[in-house]
């Protein structure tokens, strides 16, 4: 049983219909948040394990997904970052920088009438890959970037 | 009480509407010090959503890594010259805010 679940499980008793449609449809929670922060995803430290909290370490390569970030960055405090979906069905973005303390900056999801294009402005604590995870009819894809940054957003 | 202003603009063009929120929020990351070398308490939102004429459209879940006073630019479709478009935040002390506006011609 994954830690997101298990979360989800926990809070079954306040978390309402939602919630219960989760477990009780996908058992996972990849196609709803369930209106819950996930703590195991967002304090993930490395790549890795971020991607894994997600249920995205299958991610695969797409090339559907436009990403839009600054080749260098003057100011890592301040990235413009905008993520637009082509995949058909998209319910979810997130928003990776690896080198990050905790590399999940962001999800954003989708419900009725949101279009898949959100744009966010980010912090770099250094030159860093920026990873764009999309989630569409219950599969994850990816694609990413290298920002060079010559300034650090974090820390100080 | 700390304010928290928020600045919301919603442009219809076609049938998309573009809304850029602009919250006054310090994101703060927990990772800083402070001229006394004491770190500052992390401070930042966590659950940011967008409503349409009352129906949740959007639903973000943030992280330290949003930058300060962020800038979040979504697309919707489907709203109306004079809709209601509304924006909430709650962050990780409890803090909330809201702001709303009304969709005009982009």
């Amino acid at each position: 049983m994954n830690v997101t679940r298990r979360n989800i499980l926990k809070h079954l008793g306040t978390g309402g219909a939602l919630a219960a449609l989760v477990v009780s449809g996908l058992m996972r929670p990849i196609a709803a948040f369930a209106g819950q922060w996930s703590k195991p995803s967002f304090e993930s430290k490395d790549m890795a394990a971020a991607m894994k909290n997600l249920d995205a370490a299958a991610a695969v390569d797409s090339k559907d997904i436009v990403l839009t970030a600054p080749a260098i960055a003057e100011n890592g405090a301040v990235v413009p970052v905008s993520v637009v979906s082509n995949i058909p069905n998209t319910t979810r973005i997130s928003i990776l920088v690896e080198k990050n303390p905790f590399p999940l900056a962001g999800s954003f999801e989708m419900t009725e009438g949101a279009l898949p294009d959100v744009g966010v402005r980010l912090k770099f604590s250094q030159t860093s890959n920026v990873r764009a995870v999309v989630f569409a009819g219950g599969k994850a894809y990816m694609t990413q970037k290298e920002v060079k940054v010559t300034a650090g957003g974090c820390g100080g | 009480m700390a304010s928290y202003p928020i600045r919301i603009r919603a442009l219809l063009k076609g049938d998309v509407t573009s809304i850029t929120a602009i919250v006054s929020h310090p994101m703060e990351t927990g990772l800083r010090k402070d001229d006394a070398g004491k770190t500052i308490p992390p401070q930042y939102i966590q659950v940011l959503t967008v409503e349409l004429n009352g129906k949740k459209v959007m639903e973000s879940h943030l992280n330290t890594a949003v930058s300060t006073n962020p800038v979040f630019n979504f697309k919707i479709k489907g709203a109306k010259l004079g809709d209601k478009i509304v924006v909430n935040w709650v962050d990780n002390t409890g803090e909330k805010g809201s702001g709303e506006t009304t969709v005009i011609p982009g």
